[in-house]
């Protein structure tokens, strides 16, 4: 088989499978919704399946003895199997229901981190991580004496692997935690290396995919990593459902994370055993209908194909910078090159971003303002906060000439000269 | 051009009026807001209850730190009796353009910071 380049979307079809795109804000103008990395927009396949779902499948799921009850049992496997297809998990167990990343990365530091580490032991994270896989390991430090070091990236934003190589030498480095792609800079870093450097330092390798799953083909076989954290609703699914990936054996080796009903094998006076994995994981009632509405989330995304989704940001990253970069008094951050996602952030003379992201707002651009929950990374750029645009499949090139156009407004209005 | 940032606002924010510290405050006091970073300090000179002098620090966005500047202007001179009495509404009054909820902490910032600074209220005004 020849690898065949990936066929041009065609936005506008795909605009018109998105009904928000219907409404006007700010009194009649045109949405540009340039906020993927925050959440993104969801097609009308997601919403009839989650509507769906209510409408004709509701019930319980694993209990029931009838027929609505297997039917919704039976969805929510459907949409657990989809997924593992979607990331090449050997196996569909091997994808744990959570909430989002957030509760992912937390679920591996309550089982897999209060198991597994001792003082002393070492988490190595990154100054480009969302603070979701900062904090979980924070706590760790503070309740049990882990150690947490932070690999700092060099001035085009890309991680400084060679200091990665000197904690891996030097220090009891357990995992390494670290970002697929930046929510902030839109670094995509090199994760099959990090892979090999800390598998040969016997470390294991967690990804936050909340950035990449979305955006690029994954195999987690392929990328040879341990754990891979995601959220839904950044991927075209609805709010309330992320995943938790890892391989089967070691999900099967981690103690549960919460107790109660779903995550038992037996339960008496005296104590429990857990069930197997990955109902170990999910205890309580599991958000069914979210789960199947992200498994439509995934069959739209596999239809388009995400190396056309990918190569589709890419040009319009093509088509972004250089007409960003003519906007006077405005800073680009972020690597330019192939490890680039369509993340932009910037900031504009020394207009405060949340005044630059209000400017555009009176346009109809939808744009985050703010630290977008990256504080060390800030710090190390030396800014308080940064305006950001993200892209996705929905977005055109129309979308990047009124950001452009709106920018050069916010220039007009606060006399920023070049 | 945009509704928020009228000429009034672009004027205070790029000529900030009162700014600056006092070198011997009778009372002062400094408070950010954590969603934008915003940051503003307040130094107050009494005499007989009445605001004779005030200066204003700080940093942060257009709505912020113009609001500092017109809440300076609008103080100079007031009893703290009417400092007292000063509500959200009056600021926003001042501003003169319209506040989304979302930008409601920027421009009361000053006023929290204020009220703080005059008699050790440290809450968002109401
Ligand atoms: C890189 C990254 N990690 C983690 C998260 C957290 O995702 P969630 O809020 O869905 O848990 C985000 C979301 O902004 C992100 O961009």
């Amino acid at each position: 088989m020849t690898a065949s380049k990936p066929v041009q979307l065609d936005v506008a079809r795909i605009r018109a499978d998105f009904p928000i795109f219907q409404r006007t804000v700010r009194d009649g103008k045109p949405l540009v919704y340039l906020d993927s990395a925050a959440t993104s927009q969801k097609p009308v396949s997601v919403i009839e399946a989650l509507a769906g779902f209510y409408r004709t499948s509701n019930a319980n799921i694993h209990r029931g003895i009838y027929e609505l009850s297997e039917e919704a049992s039976i969805r929510y496997e459907e949409a657990r199997a989809r997924v593992a297809r979607f990331i090449g998990a050997a196996r569909s167990e091997e994808i744990v229901f959570v909430r989002n990343t957030t509760e992912a990365i937390n679920m591996v530091a309550r089982t897999w981190g209060a198991s597994r580490l001792r003082a002393g032991d070492v988490v190595v994270t990154t100054v480009l991580e969302h603070h979701s896989n900062i904090v979980p390991w924070h706590q760790l430090a503070a309740e049990r004496g882990i150690v947490v070091r932070f690999v700092d990236i060099d001035d085009t934003g890309r991680l400084r692997l060679d200091q990665l190589e000197t904690f891996l030498r030097n220090e009891p480095v357990k995992l390494v935690a670290v970002t697929h792609v930046s929510n902030a800079l839109g670094t995509i870093n090199p994760v099959r290396e990090i892979a090999r450097l800390a598998h040969e330092a016997g470390a294991l390798l967690l990804i936050d995919g909340a950035q990449s799953v979305p955006h690029l083909p994954i195999d987690v076989r392929e990328l040879s990593i341990d754990f891979l954290a995601f959220s839904g609703h950044k991927m075209l699914g609805p709010f309330g459902i992320g995943v938790l990936w890892a391989r089967y054996e070691l999900l099967s080796a981690l103690p549960p994370f919460l107790g109660g009903g779903g995550m038992i094998r037996t339960v008496t006076t005296e104590g429990f055993t857990p069930g197997d994995v990955p109902a170990r994981f999910e205890a309580g009632t599991p958000s069914v209908a979210d789960a199947v509405a992200l498994g439509a989330a995934v069959e739209y995304l596999e239809a388009i194909g995400l190396a056309a989704i990918r190569q589709h940001e890419v040009s319009l990253l093509d088509y972004a910078l250089p007409r960003l970069a003519e906007i006077p008094g405005i800073r680009l951050y972020g690597p330019v090159g192939a490890d680039r996602a369509g993340v932009i952030s910037f900031t504009l003379g020394d207009i405060h971003p949340h005044d630059v992201a209000a400017i555009l707002d009176t346009h109809g651009v939808a744009v985050r303002a703010g630290h977008h929950c990256t504080q060390p990374l800030m710090r190390r750029l030396g800014v308080t906060a940064t305006t950001r645009a993200s892209f996705y499949l929905y977005n055109w090139e129309a979308d990047v000439d009124r950001l452009v156009a709106a920018l050069r407004e916010a220039c007009r209005v606060f006399g920023v000269a070049g | 051009m945009s509704d928020l940032y009228r000429e009034q606002i672009l004027d205070h924010y790029q000529n900030p009026r009162n700014y600056g510290t006092l070198d011997h405050p009778d009372r002062s006091f400094e408070d950010s807001n954590p969603l934008c970073g915003d940051r503003i300090r307040i130094d107050l000179k009494i005499a007989d209850d009445r605001i004779v002098d005030i200066r204003f620090s700080g940093r942060g966005c257009a709505i912020s730190q113009a609001s500092a500047s017109i809440l300076t202007e609008l103080v100079k001179g007031k009893s703290l009796d009417e400092v007292r009495e000063l509500g959200a509404q009056d600021l926003l009054d001042e501003l003169g353009v319209p506040i989304s909820p979302a930008r409601r902490k920027c421009a009361l910032l000053s006023l929290k910071v204020l009220k703080a600074a005059a008699y050790g209220l440290n809450e968002w005004p109401s």
